[in-house]
Protein backbone atom coordinates (compact mmCIF):
# COMPACT_ATOMS: atom_id res chain seq x y z
CA UNK A 1 0.00 0.00 0.00
CA UNK A 2 1.31 3.32 -0.81
CA UNK A 3 1.49 6.04 1.58
CA UNK A 4 -0.25 7.99 -0.06
CA UNK A 5 -3.07 5.67 -0.24
CA UNK A 6 -2.79 4.45 3.18
CA UNK A 7 -3.75 8.24 4.49
CA UNK A 8 -6.42 9.47 1.73
CA UNK A 9 -9.41 10.06 3.63
CA UNK A 10 -12.50 8.03 3.52
CA UNK A 11 -15.56 9.79 2.59
CA UNK A 12 -17.96 9.47 5.55
CA UNK A 13 -20.66 11.51 4.52
CA UNK A 14 -23.01 8.50 4.65
CA UNK A 15 -21.43 7.07 8.02
CA UNK A 16 -24.06 8.73 11.27
CA UNK A 17 -23.52 8.25 14.52
CA UNK A 18 -25.22 4.83 15.18
CA UNK A 19 -23.29 3.59 12.36
CA UNK A 20 -19.92 4.84 13.42
CA UNK A 21 -20.37 3.23 17.05
CA UNK A 22 -21.46 0.25 15.51
CA UNK A 23 -18.57 0.23 13.66
CA UNK A 24 -16.41 0.25 16.48
CA UNK A 25 -18.14 -2.61 18.23
CA UNK A 26 -17.87 -4.82 15.16
CA UNK A 27 -14.40 -3.99 13.30
CA UNK A 28 -12.53 -2.26 16.12
CA UNK A 29 -12.56 0.76 13.86
CA UNK A 30 -13.32 4.36 13.51
CA UNK A 31 -14.32 5.69 10.15
CA UNK A 32 -11.71 8.58 10.01
CA UNK A 33 -8.70 6.34 10.92
CA UNK A 34 -9.14 3.20 9.41
CA UNK A 35 -5.93 1.77 7.55
CA UNK A 36 -6.04 -0.07 4.02
CA UNK A 37 -8.54 -1.22 1.94
CA UNK A 38 -12.29 -0.41 3.47
CA UNK A 39 -15.60 -1.07 2.02
CA UNK A 40 -18.86 -0.13 4.13
CA UNK A 41 -22.11 -1.49 3.43
CA UNK A 42 -24.93 -0.15 5.23
CA UNK A 43 -28.65 -0.74 4.51
CA UNK A 44 -28.19 -2.37 1.52
CA UNK A 45 -25.92 -0.42 -0.31
CA UNK A 46 -22.37 0.73 -0.37
CA UNK A 47 -21.92 4.14 2.40
CA UNK A 48 -17.69 3.73 1.60
CA UNK A 49 -15.13 2.32 0.05
CA UNK A 50 -11.54 2.86 -0.57
CA UNK A 51 -9.16 0.64 -2.42
CA UNK A 52 -5.46 0.39 -1.73
CA UNK A 53 -2.36 -0.15 -4.04
CA UNK A 54 -1.96 -4.18 -3.54
CA UNK A 55 -6.55 -4.68 -2.82
CA UNK A 56 -8.95 -3.73 -4.67
CA UNK A 57 -12.52 -4.02 -3.79
CA UNK A 58 -15.45 -4.08 -7.03
CA UNK A 59 -18.51 -4.77 -7.18
CA UNK A 60 -20.10 -7.74 -8.36
CA UNK A 61 -22.31 -7.19 -11.52
CA UNK A 62 -24.42 -10.56 -11.29
CA UNK A 63 -25.55 -10.29 -7.63
CA UNK A 64 -25.17 -8.10 -4.36
CA UNK A 65 -21.90 -8.11 -2.93
CA UNK A 66 -17.93 -7.48 -3.70
CA UNK A 67 -15.00 -9.01 -4.76
CA UNK A 68 -11.68 -8.54 -2.68
CA UNK A 69 -8.43 -8.68 -4.91
CA UNK A 70 -5.08 -8.92 -3.12
CA UNK A 71 -2.15 -9.01 -5.52
CA UNK A 72 0.50 -12.01 -5.02
CA UNK A 73 2.63 -11.09 -2.71
CA UNK A 74 1.23 -8.46 -0.75
CA UNK A 75 2.58 -8.32 3.01
CA UNK A 76 0.85 -6.76 6.01
CA UNK A 77 -2.06 -5.06 4.88
CA UNK A 78 -5.59 -4.83 6.34
CA UNK A 79 -9.13 -5.00 4.58
CA UNK A 80 -11.99 -3.48 6.49
CA UNK A 81 -15.85 -5.03 5.08
CA UNK A 82 -18.51 -4.32 7.84
CA UNK A 83 -21.84 -4.20 7.57
CA UNK A 84 -24.19 -2.16 9.18
CA UNK A 85 -27.87 -2.38 9.34
CA UNK A 86 -30.03 0.09 10.77
CA UNK A 87 -33.39 0.18 9.28
CA UNK A 88 -36.14 -2.24 10.54
CA UNK A 89 -37.62 -5.15 8.08
CA UNK A 90 -34.51 -4.68 5.82
CA UNK A 91 -33.20 -7.88 4.40
CA UNK A 92 -29.62 -8.31 3.06
CA UNK A 93 -27.53 -10.61 0.83
CA UNK A 94 -24.87 -10.36 -0.21
CA UNK A 95 -22.28 -12.23 -1.53
CA UNK A 96 -18.55 -11.51 -0.90
CA UNK A 97 -15.72 -13.22 -2.81
CA UNK A 98 -11.87 -13.02 -1.10
CA UNK A 99 -9.13 -13.34 -3.60
CA UNK A 100 -6.02 -13.86 -2.06
CA UNK A 101 -2.94 -13.65 -4.06
CA UNK A 102 -0.04 -15.97 -3.66
CA UNK A 103 2.55 -15.15 -0.87
CA UNK A 104 0.33 -12.59 1.02
CA UNK A 105 -0.47 -12.11 4.45
CA UNK A 106 -2.99 -10.16 5.32
CA UNK A 107 -5.52 -9.25 7.94
CA UNK A 108 -9.24 -9.19 7.29
CA UNK A 109 -12.03 -7.65 9.11
CA UNK A 110 -15.51 -8.61 8.26
CA UNK A 111 -18.54 -8.63 10.23
CA UNK A 112 -22.35 -7.03 10.82
CA UNK A 113 -23.98 -5.34 13.20
CA UNK A 114 -27.40 -4.63 13.38
CA UNK A 115 -29.48 -2.02 15.04
CA UNK A 116 -33.21 -2.46 15.35
CA UNK A 117 -35.27 -0.08 16.29
CA UNK A 118 -38.66 -1.22 14.39
CA UNK A 119 -40.91 -4.31 15.05
CA UNK A 120 -39.53 -5.86 12.02
CA UNK A 121 -37.43 -8.61 11.13
CA UNK A 122 -33.57 -7.12 10.24
CA UNK A 123 -31.58 -10.06 8.34
CA UNK A 124 -28.26 -9.54 7.08
CA UNK A 125 -27.11 -13.22 5.36
CA UNK A 126 -23.39 -12.88 4.12
CA UNK A 127 -22.03 -15.67 1.87
CA UNK A 128 -18.06 -15.33 1.76
CA UNK A 129 -16.08 -17.53 -0.33
CA UNK A 130 -12.20 -17.36 0.25
CA UNK A 131 -9.48 -18.71 -2.58
CA UNK A 132 -6.36 -18.60 -0.62
CA UNK A 133 -3.46 -19.13 -3.28
CA UNK A 134 -0.54 -20.93 -2.72
CA UNK A 135 1.64 -20.09 0.73
CA UNK A 136 -0.72 -17.00 1.37
CA UNK A 137 -1.93 -16.42 4.93
CA UNK A 138 -4.98 -14.83 6.23
CA UNK A 139 -5.98 -13.92 9.87
CA UNK A 140 -10.16 -13.29 8.91
CA UNK A 141 -12.20 -11.59 12.19
CA UNK A 142 -15.68 -11.61 12.08
CA UNK A 143 -18.00 -10.23 14.78
CA UNK A 144 -21.52 -9.98 14.87
CA UNK A 145 -23.63 -7.58 16.86
CA UNK A 146 -27.31 -6.79 17.62
CA UNK A 147 -28.70 -4.32 19.36
CA UNK A 148 -32.01 -1.42 19.06
CA UNK A 149 -35.25 -0.74 21.09
CA UNK A 150 -37.24 -2.68 18.90
CA UNK A 151 -39.31 -6.19 19.31
CA UNK A 152 -38.04 -6.61 15.67
CA UNK A 153 -36.03 -9.77 15.33
CA UNK A 154 -32.35 -9.67 14.13
CA UNK A 155 -31.01 -12.34 12.60
CA UNK A 156 -27.69 -12.77 10.58
CA UNK A 157 -27.12 -16.03 8.93
CA UNK A 158 -23.53 -16.82 7.36
CA UNK A 159 -22.48 -18.86 5.21
CA UNK A 160 -18.54 -19.40 4.95
CA UNK A 161 -16.59 -21.10 2.26
CA UNK A 162 -12.51 -21.31 2.65
CA UNK A 163 -10.76 -22.97 -0.19
CA UNK A 164 -7.17 -23.27 1.21
CA UNK A 165 -4.35 -23.78 -1.54
CA UNK A 166 -0.76 -25.50 -0.98
CA UNK A 167 0.88 -24.65 2.46
CA UNK A 168 -1.31 -22.12 2.98
CA UNK A 169 -2.42 -20.58 6.45
CA UNK A 170 -5.73 -19.11 8.00
CA UNK A 171 -6.72 -18.11 11.26
CA UNK A 172 -10.81 -17.38 11.65
CA UNK A 173 -12.02 -15.88 14.74
CA UNK A 174 -15.93 -15.46 14.70
CA UNK A 175 -17.70 -14.04 17.28
CA UNK A 176 -20.93 -13.28 18.00
CA UNK A 177 -20.99 -10.75 21.12
CA UNK A 178 -24.72 -9.87 21.77
CA UNK A 179 -27.90 -9.32 20.90
CA UNK A 180 -28.61 -11.84 18.04
CA UNK A 181 -32.12 -12.88 17.85
CA UNK A 182 -31.69 -16.38 15.78
CA UNK A 183 -28.04 -16.96 13.84
CA UNK A 184 -27.33 -20.00 11.38
CA UNK A 185 -24.07 -20.19 10.54
CA UNK A 186 -22.74 -22.49 8.20
CA UNK A 187 -18.72 -22.98 7.47
CA UNK A 188 -17.22 -25.18 4.82
CA UNK A 189 -13.23 -25.22 4.40
CA UNK A 190 -11.30 -27.35 1.96
CA UNK A 191 -7.60 -27.79 2.81
CA UNK A 192 -4.65 -28.91 0.34
CA UNK A 193 -1.25 -30.34 0.78
CA UNK A 194 0.01 -28.52 4.28
CA UNK A 195 -2.51 -25.72 4.50
CA UNK A 196 -2.98 -25.38 8.09
CA UNK A 197 -6.66 -23.43 9.45
CA UNK A 198 -7.22 -22.59 13.07
CA UNK A 199 -10.76 -21.67 13.79
CA UNK A 200 -12.09 -19.92 17.01
CA UNK A 201 -15.44 -19.37 17.66
CA UNK A 202 -16.87 -17.34 20.11
CA UNK A 203 -20.58 -16.99 21.23
CA UNK A 204 -22.96 -15.71 24.05
CA UNK A 205 -26.53 -16.10 23.58
CA UNK A 206 -29.27 -14.43 26.10
CA UNK A 207 -33.14 -13.87 26.16
CA UNK A 208 -34.65 -16.32 23.78
CA UNK A 209 -31.97 -16.09 21.06
CA UNK A 210 -31.21 -19.20 19.05
CA UNK A 211 -27.61 -19.94 17.72
CA UNK A 212 -26.32 -22.64 15.65
CA UNK A 213 -22.94 -23.44 13.90
CA UNK A 214 -22.34 -25.94 11.61
CA UNK A 215 -18.67 -26.40 10.39
CA UNK A 216 -17.48 -28.84 7.86
CA UNK A 217 -13.68 -29.16 7.27
CA UNK A 218 -12.48 -31.24 4.62
CA UNK A 219 -8.64 -32.16 5.38
CA UNK A 220 -7.67 -33.44 1.93
CA UNK A 221 -3.74 -32.92 1.67
CA UNK A 222 -1.03 -34.35 2.98
CA UNK A 223 0.50 -32.69 6.30
CA UNK A 224 -2.96 -30.42 6.44
CA UNK A 225 -4.15 -29.84 9.27
CA UNK A 226 -7.27 -27.97 11.56
CA UNK A 227 -7.34 -26.80 14.80
CA UNK A 228 -11.69 -25.91 15.95
CA UNK A 229 -12.10 -23.95 19.40
CA UNK A 230 -15.70 -23.51 20.26
CA UNK A 231 -16.01 -21.09 23.38
CA UNK A 232 -19.64 -20.17 24.08
CA UNK A 233 -21.91 -18.89 27.16
CA UNK A 234 -25.77 -19.82 27.01
CA UNK A 235 -27.70 -17.95 29.02
CA UNK A 236 -31.36 -17.32 30.02
CA UNK A 237 -33.81 -19.26 27.57
CA UNK A 238 -31.21 -19.26 24.99
CA UNK A 239 -30.31 -22.27 22.65
CA UNK A 240 -27.27 -22.96 21.02
CA UNK A 241 -26.10 -26.12 18.56
CA UNK A 242 -22.62 -26.68 17.53
CA UNK A 243 -21.94 -29.21 14.89
CA UNK A 244 -18.23 -29.36 14.00
CA UNK A 245 -16.86 -32.11 11.66
CA UNK A 246 -13.72 -33.06 10.57
CA UNK A 247 -13.03 -35.14 7.62
CA UNK A 248 -9.54 -36.17 7.43
CA UNK A 249 -8.35 -37.75 3.52
CA UNK A 250 -5.41 -37.91 3.85
CA UNK A 251 -1.76 -37.60 6.27
CA UNK A 252 -3.05 -34.89 8.50
CA UNK A 253 -3.87 -34.35 11.94
CA UNK A 254 -7.68 -32.30 13.36
CA UNK A 255 -8.57 -31.45 16.66
CA UNK A 256 -11.73 -30.28 17.70
CA UNK A 257 -12.56 -28.67 21.17
CA UNK A 258 -15.91 -27.27 22.33
CA UNK A 259 -16.62 -25.94 25.36
CA UNK A 260 -19.91 -24.38 26.80
CA UNK A 261 -20.97 -22.31 29.68
CA UNK A 262 -24.74 -23.17 30.88
CA UNK A 263 -26.35 -20.62 32.92
CA UNK A 264 -30.24 -20.30 33.35
CA UNK A 265 -33.10 -22.21 31.76
CA UNK A 266 -30.65 -22.35 28.40
CA UNK A 267 -30.09 -25.58 26.06
CA UNK A 268 -26.74 -26.38 24.54
CA UNK A 269 -26.34 -29.43 22.13
CA UNK A 270 -22.88 -30.20 21.43
CA UNK A 271 -21.76 -32.56 18.72
CA UNK A 272 -18.44 -32.68 17.46
CA UNK A 273 -17.35 -35.30 14.61
CA UNK A 274 -14.71 -36.66 13.38
CA UNK A 275 -14.36 -38.98 10.23
CA UNK A 276 -10.87 -40.51 8.82
CA UNK A 277 -11.22 -41.95 5.26
CA UNK A 278 -7.24 -42.20 5.37
CA UNK A 279 -5.06 -44.61 7.67
CA UNK A 280 -2.59 -41.40 8.58
CA UNK A 281 -5.57 -39.17 9.24
CA UNK A 282 -5.06 -38.29 13.48
CA UNK A 283 -8.09 -36.71 14.15
CA UNK A 284 -9.35 -35.57 17.82
CA UNK A 285 -12.79 -34.00 19.21
CA UNK A 286 -13.51 -32.91 22.78
CA UNK A 287 -16.80 -30.95 24.10
CA UNK A 288 -17.70 -30.36 27.41
CA UNK A 289 -20.75 -28.10 28.96
CA UNK A 290 -21.30 -27.04 32.16
CA UNK A 291 -22.62 -23.86 34.60
CA UNK A 292 -19.64 -22.04 36.36
CA UNK A 293 -17.58 -23.94 38.74
CA UNK A 294 -18.52 -22.84 42.07
CA UNK A 295 -14.98 -23.63 43.23
CA UNK A 296 -14.27 -20.44 40.58
CA UNK A 297 -16.58 -18.39 42.09
CA UNK A 298 -15.56 -18.95 45.29
CA UNK A 299 -11.38 -18.19 44.31
CA UNK A 300 -12.69 -15.20 43.40
CA UNK A 301 -14.50 -14.16 46.24
CA UNK A 302 -11.74 -14.93 48.04
CA UNK A 303 -10.06 -11.66 46.19
CA UNK A 304 -12.27 -9.59 47.29
CA UNK A 305 -15.29 -9.70 44.27
CA UNK A 306 -18.86 -10.02 44.79
CA UNK A 307 -20.64 -12.95 43.47
CA UNK A 308 -21.63 -11.41 40.67
CA UNK A 309 -18.42 -9.97 39.52
CA UNK A 310 -16.87 -12.94 39.84
CA UNK A 311 -19.57 -14.22 37.72
CA UNK A 312 -18.90 -11.65 35.18
CA UNK A 313 -15.39 -12.21 35.16
CA UNK A 314 -15.30 -15.47 34.67
CA UNK A 315 -17.30 -15.52 31.68
CA UNK A 316 -15.66 -12.60 29.98
CA UNK A 317 -12.25 -14.68 30.42
CA UNK A 318 -13.76 -17.90 28.90
CA UNK A 319 -15.00 -15.49 25.93
CA UNK A 320 -11.72 -13.65 25.97
CA UNK B 1 -6.16 -10.63 66.05
CA UNK B 2 -8.27 -13.16 64.77
CA UNK B 3 -10.36 -15.37 67.24
CA UNK B 4 -12.44 -18.98 66.84
CA UNK B 5 -14.78 -19.15 69.93
CA UNK B 6 -16.17 -22.06 70.15
CA UNK B 7 -16.57 -23.35 66.58
CA UNK B 8 -18.67 -26.01 65.64
CA UNK B 9 -19.10 -27.31 62.77
CA UNK B 10 -21.48 -30.22 61.31
CA UNK B 11 -21.57 -31.34 57.81
CA UNK B 12 -25.04 -32.02 56.59
CA UNK B 13 -26.26 -35.60 55.34
CA UNK B 14 -25.57 -36.05 51.60
CA UNK B 15 -26.07 -38.64 48.73
CA UNK B 16 -22.99 -39.31 47.33
CA UNK B 17 -22.66 -39.62 43.48
CA UNK B 18 -23.96 -43.28 43.55
CA UNK B 19 -26.99 -42.41 45.43
CA UNK B 20 -25.55 -43.79 49.02
CA UNK B 21 -26.36 -41.49 51.58
CA UNK B 22 -23.42 -39.95 53.66
CA UNK B 23 -24.65 -38.93 56.84
CA UNK B 24 -24.32 -36.15 59.00
CA UNK B 25 -20.96 -35.70 60.85
CA UNK B 26 -19.60 -33.34 63.17
CA UNK B 27 -16.25 -32.35 61.47
CA UNK B 28 -15.40 -29.42 64.11
CA UNK B 29 -16.27 -29.48 67.11
CA UNK B 30 -16.23 -26.38 69.86
CA UNK B 31 -12.73 -25.21 68.49
CA UNK B 32 -11.34 -22.42 69.91
CA UNK B 33 -8.32 -20.14 69.14
CA UNK B 34 -6.56 -16.81 69.02
CA UNK B 35 -4.78 -16.10 65.92
CA UNK B 36 -1.93 -13.80 66.65
CA UNK B 37 -0.51 -10.85 65.07
CA UNK B 38 3.11 -10.88 63.81
CA UNK B 39 2.98 -14.36 64.58
CA UNK B 40 3.34 -17.83 62.15
CA UNK B 41 0.57 -20.60 62.98
CA UNK B 42 1.43 -23.77 61.79
CA UNK B 43 -1.96 -25.99 62.00
CA UNK B 44 -1.01 -29.53 61.77
CA UNK B 45 -2.97 -32.71 62.71
CA UNK B 46 -4.07 -36.29 60.87
CA UNK B 47 -5.30 -36.17 57.61
CA UNK B 48 -9.16 -35.89 57.70
CA UNK B 49 -8.83 -34.14 61.31
CA UNK B 50 -10.65 -31.03 59.97
CA UNK B 51 -7.61 -28.79 59.15
CA UNK B 52 -9.42 -27.25 55.56
CA UNK B 53 -12.53 -27.18 56.76
CA UNK B 54 -11.13 -24.87 59.53
CA UNK B 55 -9.59 -22.86 56.89
CA UNK B 56 -12.67 -22.71 54.63
CA UNK B 57 -15.16 -21.83 58.24
CA UNK B 58 -12.09 -19.00 58.54
CA UNK B 59 -12.82 -17.88 55.37
CA UNK B 60 -16.47 -18.01 55.50
CA UNK B 61 -16.57 -20.83 52.49
CA UNK B 62 -18.61 -23.10 55.20
CA UNK B 63 -20.73 -21.60 58.04
CA UNK B 64 -20.20 -22.70 61.13
CA UNK B 65 -22.57 -24.63 63.31
CA UNK B 66 -22.25 -22.29 66.21
CA UNK B 67 -19.42 -20.35 67.58
CA UNK B 68 -18.42 -17.03 66.28
CA UNK B 69 -15.23 -15.31 64.47
CA UNK B 70 -13.76 -12.08 65.78
CA UNK B 71 -11.23 -10.29 63.47
CA UNK B 72 -10.13 -7.21 65.60
CA UNK B 73 -12.67 -7.72 68.06
CA UNK B 74 -14.77 -7.24 65.43
CA UNK B 75 -17.89 -10.38 65.12
CA UNK B 76 -17.44 -11.38 61.29
CA UNK B 77 -19.31 -15.00 61.38
CA UNK B 78 -22.01 -13.56 59.25
CA UNK B 79 -19.55 -11.85 56.93
CA UNK B 80 -19.96 -13.65 53.34
CA UNK B 81 -16.38 -14.64 51.66
CA UNK B 82 -16.03 -11.42 49.76
CA UNK B 83 -16.52 -9.30 52.62
CA UNK B 84 -13.99 -11.24 54.83
CA UNK B 85 -11.64 -10.74 52.01
CA UNK B 86 -11.93 -6.89 51.90
CA UNK B 87 -11.27 -6.86 56.03
CA UNK B 88 -8.63 -8.69 54.88
CA UNK B 89 -8.50 -12.17 55.57
CA UNK B 90 -7.15 -14.63 52.35
CA UNK B 91 -6.54 -18.05 51.56
CA UNK B 92 -4.26 -20.41 49.02
CA UNK B 93 -6.58 -22.93 48.56
CA UNK B 94 -5.21 -26.56 49.00
CA UNK B 95 -6.50 -27.76 45.25
CA UNK B 96 -6.63 -24.20 43.45
CA UNK B 97 -9.77 -23.64 40.76
CA UNK B 98 -8.19 -23.54 37.01
CA UNK B 99 -10.17 -20.63 34.46
CA UNK B 100 -10.28 -21.68 31.11
CA UNK B 101 -9.47 -18.03 29.57
CA UNK B 102 -7.99 -16.33 32.61
CA UNK B 103 -4.57 -15.34 31.82
CA UNK B 104 -1.83 -15.48 35.35
CA UNK B 105 -1.34 -11.61 34.82
CA UNK B 106 -5.21 -10.85 34.89
CA UNK B 107 -5.60 -13.53 38.08
CA UNK B 108 -2.57 -11.57 39.91
CA UNK B 109 -3.94 -8.47 38.97
CA UNK B 110 -7.29 -9.46 40.52
CA UNK B 111 -6.03 -10.36 43.28
CA UNK B 112 -3.83 -7.07 43.99
CA UNK B 113 -7.05 -5.37 43.56
CA UNK B 114 -5.07 -2.79 41.81
CA UNK B 115 -3.59 -2.02 38.70
CA UNK B 116 -0.25 -3.23 38.87
CA UNK B 117 2.75 -3.51 36.43
CA UNK B 118 4.15 -6.03 34.17
CA UNK B 119 7.35 -5.86 37.03
CA UNK B 120 5.52 -6.38 39.62
CA UNK B 121 3.52 -9.53 38.53
CA UNK B 122 6.37 -10.65 37.97
CA UNK B 123 7.99 -10.37 41.34
CA UNK B 124 5.14 -12.26 42.84
CA UNK B 125 5.63 -15.08 40.56
CA UNK B 126 9.57 -15.32 40.88
CA UNK B 127 8.51 -15.30 44.65
CA UNK B 128 7.05 -18.50 44.09
CA UNK B 129 9.78 -19.88 41.38
CA UNK B 130 7.65 -19.29 38.18
CA UNK B 131 9.85 -17.76 35.60
CA UNK B 132 7.51 -15.02 35.07
CA UNK B 133 8.06 -13.86 31.63
CA UNK B 134 7.04 -17.50 30.34
CA UNK B 135 3.55 -17.19 32.65
CA UNK B 136 2.08 -13.87 32.27
CA UNK B 137 0.53 -14.63 29.41
CA UNK B 138 -0.44 -18.03 30.31
CA UNK B 139 -3.84 -19.47 30.82
CA UNK B 140 -5.11 -20.81 34.92
CA UNK B 141 -6.51 -23.61 32.85
CA UNK B 142 -5.69 -27.17 32.53
CA UNK B 143 -2.10 -26.25 30.60
CA UNK B 144 -0.57 -25.90 33.91
CA UNK B 145 0.99 -28.70 35.74
CA UNK B 146 -0.19 -28.90 39.44
CA UNK B 147 2.55 -27.64 40.73
CA UNK B 148 2.83 -24.33 39.08
CA UNK B 149 -0.79 -24.04 39.61
CA UNK B 150 -0.49 -24.62 43.26
CA UNK B 151 2.64 -22.04 42.99
CA UNK B 152 0.07 -19.41 40.95
CA UNK B 153 -2.26 -19.70 43.60
CA UNK B 154 0.30 -18.54 45.99
CA UNK B 155 1.50 -15.71 44.06
CA UNK B 156 -2.38 -14.81 44.28
CA UNK B 157 -2.30 -14.75 48.04
CA UNK B 158 0.74 -12.60 48.29
CA UNK B 159 -0.45 -10.26 45.68
CA UNK B 160 -3.56 -10.48 47.51
CA UNK B 161 -1.38 -9.22 50.71
CA UNK B 162 -4.13 -10.16 53.50
CA UNK B 163 -3.19 -9.24 57.10
CA UNK B 164 -4.22 -12.78 58.08
CA UNK B 165 -2.94 -14.94 55.08
CA UNK B 166 -3.98 -18.58 55.38
CA UNK B 167 -2.19 -21.51 53.30
CA UNK B 168 -3.78 -25.00 53.02
CA UNK B 169 -0.63 -27.35 52.22
CA UNK B 170 1.36 -25.09 50.22
CA UNK B 171 3.98 -27.58 49.96
CA UNK B 172 1.61 -30.37 47.95
CA UNK B 173 2.72 -30.76 44.73
CA UNK B 174 5.81 -28.37 44.78
CA UNK B 175 9.11 -30.13 44.07
CA UNK B 176 11.91 -29.95 46.77
CA UNK B 177 13.86 -27.23 45.04
CA UNK B 178 10.64 -24.68 45.18
CA UNK B 179 10.22 -25.90 48.83
CA UNK B 180 13.35 -24.30 49.88
CA UNK B 181 12.70 -21.13 48.25
CA UNK B 182 8.45 -21.25 49.41
CA UNK B 183 10.41 -21.26 52.93
CA UNK B 184 12.06 -18.25 52.32
CA UNK B 185 9.42 -16.50 50.78
CA UNK B 186 6.65 -16.56 53.68
CA UNK B 187 9.21 -15.87 55.77
CA UNK B 188 10.09 -12.84 53.67
CA UNK B 189 6.47 -12.26 53.07
CA UNK B 190 6.18 -12.59 57.00
CA UNK B 191 8.90 -10.34 58.05
CA UNK B 192 8.09 -7.32 55.85
CA UNK B 193 4.62 -7.13 57.63
CA UNK B 194 5.09 -7.25 61.53
CA UNK B 195 1.74 -6.32 61.61
CA UNK B 196 0.00 -9.20 59.87
CA UNK B 197 -0.61 -13.10 60.65
CA UNK B 198 0.41 -16.01 58.47
CA UNK B 199 -1.14 -19.33 59.42
CA UNK B 200 0.05 -21.99 57.34
CA UNK B 201 -1.76 -25.53 57.48
CA UNK B 202 1.06 -28.12 57.02
CA UNK B 203 2.50 -31.36 57.46
CA UNK B 204 5.79 -30.73 56.98
CA UNK B 205 8.85 -30.82 59.80
CA UNK B 206 10.49 -27.89 57.52
CA UNK B 207 7.36 -25.60 57.45
CA UNK B 208 6.88 -26.21 61.55
CA UNK B 209 10.39 -24.80 61.78
CA UNK B 210 9.57 -21.65 61.06
CA UNK B 211 6.56 -21.71 63.37
CA UNK B 212 6.12 -19.61 66.45
CA UNK B 213 3.34 -21.72 67.41
CA UNK B 214 2.06 -24.75 66.32
CA UNK B 215 -1.67 -26.59 66.76
CA UNK B 216 -2.60 -30.04 66.15
CA UNK B 217 -6.30 -30.78 65.54
CA UNK B 218 -7.46 -33.60 65.65
CA UNK B 219 -11.03 -35.49 64.92
CA UNK B 220 -12.18 -31.47 65.33
CA UNK B 221 -11.23 -30.49 68.22
CA UNK B 222 -8.19 -28.84 69.52
CA UNK B 223 -5.60 -31.72 70.67
CA UNK B 224 -3.15 -29.18 71.79
CA UNK B 225 -1.12 -26.31 71.16
CA UNK B 226 1.86 -24.19 72.15
CA UNK B 227 5.07 -22.34 70.72
CA UNK B 228 7.36 -24.28 68.35
CA UNK B 229 10.14 -25.26 71.10
CA UNK B 230 7.49 -26.96 73.22
CA UNK B 231 6.05 -28.63 70.27
CA UNK B 232 8.42 -29.99 67.73
CA UNK B 233 9.41 -32.70 70.64
CA UNK B 234 5.93 -33.96 71.09
CA UNK B 235 5.10 -34.60 67.37
CA UNK B 236 7.73 -37.46 67.26
CA UNK B 237 9.11 -36.71 63.52
CA UNK B 238 10.19 -39.90 62.01
CA UNK B 239 12.89 -40.31 59.84
CA UNK B 240 12.65 -42.08 56.43
CA UNK B 241 13.04 -46.04 56.51
CA UNK B 242 16.82 -47.04 55.88
CA UNK B 243 18.35 -43.41 55.32
CA UNK B 244 21.11 -45.33 53.94
CA UNK B 245 23.17 -42.54 51.56
CA UNK B 246 23.80 -40.52 54.24
CA UNK B 247 22.86 -37.09 54.74
CA UNK B 248 21.70 -36.66 51.13
CA UNK B 249 19.29 -38.97 51.23
CA UNK B 250 17.98 -37.63 54.45
CA UNK B 251 18.29 -34.30 52.23
CA UNK B 252 16.35 -35.23 49.25
CA UNK B 253 13.81 -37.26 51.44
CA UNK B 254 13.15 -34.19 53.90
CA UNK B 255 9.77 -33.44 52.36
CA UNK B 256 8.60 -36.61 52.89
CA UNK B 257 8.91 -36.76 56.91
CA UNK B 258 6.00 -36.62 58.47
CA UNK B 259 4.15 -36.99 61.39
CA UNK B 260 3.27 -40.44 62.85
CA UNK B 261 0.43 -41.64 64.05
CA UNK B 262 1.57 -41.94 67.65
CA UNK B 263 3.02 -38.37 67.04
CA UNK B 264 -0.32 -36.75 67.04
CA UNK B 265 -3.14 -39.38 68.85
Amino acid sequence: MSEIQSQSALDQSQIDDITSAMLGVIADMKASEVQGAVNIRKDGHLAARRNSENIVIETKTDVPGIDIKVKPGTIGEQVHIPVVLTETGLNDKVYNDFYIGAGSDVYIVAGCGIHNDGCETSEHDGIHRFFLEKGSKVVYVEKHYGEGSGSGDRILNPRTEVHMGENTQMEMVMVQIEGVTDTVRDTDCYLAEGAKLTITEKLKTSESQKATSNVKIELEGDSSSVQVISRSVAMDDSVQIFAPLVVGKADCRGHVQCDAIIMGNAKVRSVPGIEADSEDAQLVHEAAIGKIAGEQIIKLMTLGLSEEEAEQQILEDFLS
Amino acid sequence: MLELKHITFDAPASKSADGREIPGKRIINDFSLDIEQGKITVITGPNGGGKSTLARLIMGIEKPTSGRFLLDGEDITEKPIDERARLGIGYGFQTPARFKGMKVRKLITLASGRKISTNECNEYLSAVGLCSGNYLQREVDKSLSGGELKRIEIASVLARNPRVAIFDEPEAGIDLWSFDKLIDTFLQFHHAQPDHALVIISHQERIMQIADRIVVIKEGQLDREGPREEMMPTLMIRMPQNPTCGMAAVETTIGQWSLTEEGVR
